[in-house]
């Protein structure tokens, strides 16, 4: 049941030097509600909250409690006044255990921290009241991403929060830890508290949420009852226009043998095993999906065949050779391209030039470098062919990449790693964090190479993703690939539970 | 192809600003910091009594006062010059060498081997050979941290260091030693052969070639940071070693290129010292050079082309300190003040500047 | 070697060690602290200069060990701030503020000696040695460990204090995870910034009282570059002994042995080594023990990365 309005934000802005991310932010949260607060990246839906939760301070508007307006200096004025988020990054220290980190930051500095048994009681309570499985003395790091969560959420209760904050929480999540989450969701409520739920996913939105906010260009443009509203009517609030991901494409037309992995085992960088006995072909013409809850060897995955990450077990063959066990320098120089999942880490130089930021891999190629002098001449062309095709902003080669959006920095790595003419193409995240202009040339572009008759593998936790440009999708759980299933919306379900462990033969055919 | 252009008024005019902002950064803020440091110089001088003044005239005015003022000022250049330029290369890889200061010992000490052990050489191919072993052997001494840094994980930070008094120490025991002068009370070598004096260039003057040495080679490690392949692949791996990685390159090669690369020049240095100015190796032949050279190299902003200019300032500093002791009995001990301040206010001017222009 | 050997001698070696390892155990513990908080400070080498020098001139002026032993460590926590403004507030690269602030604690502390006391060519009264009771009268190892000044003493319950405030205090439990994950700090609505300035001026207090032990507690006199490389091999320490201030100490103690044993040789000529051999063996066994430690488990994960919040 929903009452009064427990919570009002009026008319907020929040600027961050030039940008503006919050213009006239204005929102009602009724008391005992599931408020879902909906938008695509760069919206403003956590720069809002994240000012509701103290973290951020608005640069201007009111932030009202029970028709009270109040101030919210830091994080702790947010607590007290009953109001907690759990972030999308987990504010948990990774080698303290749980009940640690909820008395982090608690009481005076010159406290003696002597007995936490009061402290393990009152979490053990707490967890068995919510029916979660929290145990207070386990180190956070041990835990899964799944636990983790419910850990911070715990901890919000914890401090006595009465309006929880969840950014992207199922964001981590399989399809099944989503359902539990919306269930203790739904027992939270039941109890009292009020959730605002930041997600840009219609489906799960419309599952789970009494009200729903959209959030467009850092403004709120509407609210409605879920009741009331489609997913269609949602997703043309949130972007404006009517979405097209189904981009035009041709059907695939297979043709040889180009990456063939047999039986890939390796560790991810702390030793532990990460990818087990995996066994796939990528053809000339496809794209094959990789899908999966992230941690679930993926990432691992794309690291060994880049060469990233040495091979237990196992072989990698490229065009009939064996190349296990490569160097990323001879990858690259069979004309395996890259786009790697963390561009900021990876995949970029963040204070270079657009122009330095092209010839990365290729600073030795004879193109680009005549008796070790780099040709600047060619190389500022080269950029500036990739800038045109890609309409990256700015049209300058010696912009400082760094500078640019996120949908930009993508177009250009895209770009580059396109312009190589590659054979094989391995791709982790296509589409992260940049925008619907920037997603629609990347995706388009990879369909032309594929048509151009490239093998592409494709990595991605976003499965909107995989349906709009994979050939067929493998699930990937635990570090093994659970079964393959062609890229239909109507299979959600079932690759849901194959993300989530089931094996395809355990899957109950769909009717 | 033909060239399409890129930007039109609106690009030209952004490049033009930046153009404009990287001459702020690299000459009007380094400008600034060396003033206020100097303010800073000069203030210590007035509180303990000296006059504050005289550090400015000194340093402007007496410094280049004559034929041979100038003549010792770009003597002091010429290591300021090299160990800075080659600092530059290993910062720019991310390399924290602050042993250049051993890597300068070890450079004399192998100069001083070749240039007292052979004898009746032409002197070009002496002088030639000198160098060379300078170089190889600050090269040697820098690569042994960064081999340790690349094969054990070893923080160069703290074993360039160490390796420091060890160098020192090693040139204790050498010139107390079996490289002792046998017939001089000091501990010091035997004098250099006289095929092995670098020739000095301008008459009344210490001065010798190898200012210009030091000036083309900072020239030289400038176009193969900024315009070779080898220095693109130096920079990319001290900006983001996993970028590096991701793209093929071997990270740990190139640490220990440029490591080597800081420690030849520091070699080289100590070399033009012995053969150049003190003709023998003796205990204290540098008054800190190797630390000197980190000021340079931060203060040109790890470009070696800007390391000539910080290294001449610093060696006008320097000469003027000699005088201030000289005249006014003023511990030449305040330029590492002075650097000190130098180094602080050049990072902090460096990350508030970087502020700027991501808030603008 | 037999007169080496004996036991005597190893007593008065393990001894010294303690002594000579007092400086290091003080320098390694305030590392701690601060490395604990993620600031890798590489300026102690300059904080305990400024100790030593600011130790003596107080005791100089005053003639009293307690007054310059504050002195020291206020001389230290000074300095200290200078490396916070600008590695916390101004977020500059940490090694090269360091790299400032050992220049600068070498530069000023040597400009001022100079300029005002090494005319003088006095020393000053040091802390004398105190015999513990009983412990003192043991044979042969008594009147070698337990015949110390008290500032030696005081190693162990200062570690055992750093120990108590890191993990038995709020305060140690905000500041390591300020260390491993300074978000989840901020967001409970504690200041990042003021505890790395609290990890590093703790960090730099220890720094100057293990500056002012060497003028105050084991030479009478500032000497220019007393602390010859200390500050640099407490870095060694801290990696070596995984963060721990308890690992720290007897690590220290260890680096100490080392000193020890370096002076006992080079008291030996007919062994016919050159003494720079031996004067070389401290900073030999730092590179050797860095080459050792080979895993970096334990280290605070933001070390040296400044906070952005």
């Amino acid at each position: 049941m929903t009452g009064p309005t427990f919570l009002r934000l009026d008319n907020i802005h929040k600027r961050f030097g030039a940008v503006v991310a919050n213009a006239g932010v204005t929102l009602d949260v009724e008391q005992g509600e599931i408020h879902a607060l909906l938008g695509e990246n760069g919206a403003g839906k956590s720069v809002a909250m994240n000012i509701l939760a103290g973290v951020l301070s608005p640069s201007e508007g009111r932030i009202l409690i029970r028709g009270e307006p109040i101030r919210l200096g830091s994080p702790r004025d947010a607590i007290r006044h009953g109001i907690g988020m759990v972030h999308q990054h987990f504010m948990l220290v990774p080698n303290l255990t749980v009940a640690e980190n909820y008395i982090l930051g608690q009481g005076t500095p010159a406290r003696l921290i002597r007995d936490m048994g009061e402290v393990h009681r009152r979490i053990e309570a707490l967890s068995a009241r919510y029916g979660l499985d929290v145990r207070p003395d386990a180190i956070v790091e041990t835990l899964t991403v799944g636990q983790q969560q419910r850990v911070e959420i715990l901890k919000a209760l914890y401090h006595g929060v009465e309006l929880l904050i969840l950014d992207e929480p199922t964001a981590v999540l399989t399809p099944q830890e989503t359902e539990r989450l919306l269930v203790l969701m739904r027992g939270l409520v039941a109890d009292g508290k009020t959730i605002v739920f930041i997600s840009h996913k219609l489906d799960e939105v419309m599952a789970v949420s009494d009200r729903i906010s959209v959030m467009r260009d850092a403004r709120v443009v509407d609210t409605v009852r879920a009741a009331d509203t489609t997913p269609r009517e949602l997703a043309r609030k949130m972007v404006g226009r009517d979405v097209l991901m189904e981009l035009p494409r041709r059907p695939s037309h297979e043709g040889r043998v180009v990456l063939a992995v047999e039986g890939l085992t390796c560790r991810d960088e702390g030793g532990l095993p990460a990818v087990r006995d995996v066994s796939f072909e990528v053809r000339a013409g496809e794209i094959v999906g990789v899908a999966g809850v992230s941690g679930n060897g993926q990432t691992e995955l794309s690291l060994a065949l880049a060469g990233l990450l040495p091979v237990d077990a196992g072989r990698v063959v490229l065009d009939g050779r064996d190349v296990t066990g490569f160097s990323p320098a001879e990858m690259s120089r069979l004309g395996v391209a890259n786009v790697p999942e963390d561009r900021h880490r990876m995949g970029i130089v963040l204070p270079f030039t657009l122009a330095e930021n092209v010839i990365l891999q290729r600073s030795g190629d004879p193109a680009f470098s005549r008796g070790g002098l780099l040709r600047r001449g060619a190389i500022t062309e080269a950029t500036a062919e990739i800038l045109r095709r890609f309409r990256v902003k700015p049209l300058d080669p010696d912009a400082v990449i760094g500078s640019l959006s996120g949908g930009n920095q993508q177009k250009l790595v895209v770009g580059r790693e396109l312009a190589r003419n590659p054979g094989f193409m391995l791709i982790n995240q296509l589409t992260r964090g940049i925008d619907i202009g920037a997603m629609e040339i990347v995706m388009q572009e990879v369909l032309k190479a594929r048509d151009a008759g490239a093998a592409i593998l494709l990595v991605s936790t976003e499965l909107e993703e995989l349906f709009s440009v994979a050939d067929r999708i493998l699930v990937m759980c635990g570090g093994e690939l659970i079964g393959e299933v062609p890229p239909e919306r109507g299979r959600i379900e079932e690759i849901g539970l194959m993300m989530g462990g089931k094996r395809l033969d355990a899957i109950e055919p769909a009717a | 192809m033909t060239a399409v252009p890129l930007a039109g008024a609106d690009g030209l005019a952004a490049r033009n600003s930046r153009r404009l902002a990287s001459l702020v950064r690299a000459i009007v803020l380094p400008a600034a910091a060396v003033v206020i440091a100097l303010a800073c110089g000069a203030l210590l001088l007035y509180a303990t009594g000296f006059d504050g003044a005289a550090l400015f005239r000194v340093m402007l005015v007496d410094s280049f006062a004559d034929t041979r003022s100038i003549g010792e000022t770009l003597l002091k250049a010429i290591p300021l010059i090299l160990i800075g330029a080659g600092l530059c290369v290993a910062f720019r890889c991310g390399i924290w060498n602050i042993g250049a200061e051993g890597q300068l010992y070890a450079g004399a000490i192998a100069a001083t081997l070749v240039g007292t052990s052979l004898h009746g050489l032409p002197p070009a191919l002496h002088i030639t050979l000198v160098i060379i072993a300078g170089a190889l052997a600050g090269a040697f001494w820098a690569g042994i941290a960064g081999a340790l840094r690349v094969a054990f994980g070893a923080s160069e930070i703290v074993t360039t260091i160490m390796l420091n008094y060890v160098a020192l120490f090693l040139t204790s025991w050498l010139v107390t030693g079996p490289m002792k002068d046998a017939g001089a009370a000091y501990p010091q070598s035997a004098r250099l052969a006289r095929e092995a004096w670098m020739p000095r260039i301008i008459p009344e003057t210490r001065l010798h070639l190898g200012i210009l040495v030091a000036l083309a080679l900072a020239g030289l490690l400038y176009v193969f940071l900024f315009r070779m392949g080898a220095g693109y692949r130096v920079r990319v791996v001290g900006t983001s070693a996993d970028a590096a990685r991701y793209a093929g390159m071997n990270v740990g090669r190139n640490m220990l290129l440029a490591i080597c690369i800081s420690g030849a020049m520091a070699g080289l240095a100590g070399a033009f010292e012995v053969a150049g100015v003190t003709r023998r190796l003796y205990q204290s032949i540098s008054p800190g050079y190797g630390f000197e050279g980190i000021a340079v190299a931060l203060l040109a902003g790890n470009n070696p082309l800007g390391a000539i200019a910080s290294g001449g300032l610093f060696a006008a500093l320097r000469s003027g300190s000699e005088l201030l002791q000289i005249n006014e009995q003023v511990p030449q001990v305040l330029v590492q003040v002075i650097q000190g301040i130098v180094i602080l206010l050049v990072v902090a001017f460096g990350v508030l500047g970087a502020r700027l222009r991501l808030r603008r | 070697m037999d007169d080496i050997l004996n036991l005597g001698l190893v007593a008065a070696t393990l001894g010294a060690s303690w002594r000579l390892a007092t400086p290091l155990i003080f320098a390694a513990l305030g590392e701690v602290f601060a490395e604990r908080a993620g600031v890798l400070n590489i300026g102690i080498e300059g904080m305990m200069l400024t100790g030593a020098f600011t130790g003596f001139a107080a005791a100089f002026a005053s003639g009293s060990v307690p007054l310059g032993l504050l002195a020291g460590i206020l001389g230290g926590m000074a300095i200290g701030l200078v490396f916070a403004v600008f590695t916390v507030t101004v977020k500059a690269n940490q090694i090269v503020v360091g790299a400032a602030i050992n220049l600068l604690g070498m530069g000023l502390t040597a400009f001022l000696f100079r300029t005002f006391y090494v005319s003088t060519g006095l020393g000053v009264e040091i802390a004398q040695p105190i015999a513990i009771p009983f412990l003192s009268d043991l044979p042969v190892i008594g009147a070698a460990l337990f015949r110390q000044n008290a500032i030696v003493y005081a190693t162990i319950p200062l570690t055992f204090l750093v120990w108590v405030v890191l993990f038995r205090t709020s305060f140690g439990l905000t500041l390591r995870a300020v260390g491993e994950h300074p978000k989840s700090v901020a967001v409970v609505g504690r200041s990042v910034a003021a505890y790395r300035y609290g990890a590093i001026l703790i960090g730099a207090a220890f720094a100057g009282l293990g500056g002012a032990f060497l003028t105050l507690g084991h030479s009478n006199q500032f000497v220019e570059n007393i602390t010859s490389g200390r500050g640099f091999i407490a870095l060694a320490v801290v990696v070596f002994a995984r963060w721990s201030p308890v690992g720290a100490f007897f690590v220290a103690l260890l680096f100490g042995l080392f000193y020890a044993v370096q002076l006992q040789l080079q008291a030996q000529p007919q062994l016919g080594v050159p003494y720079q051999l031996f004067q070389a063996l401290p900073y030999v066994m730092t590179i050797i023990v860095l080459v050792l430690v080979r895993s970096r488990r334990g280290a605070p994960k933001m070390l040296g990365v400044a906070y952005d919040g």
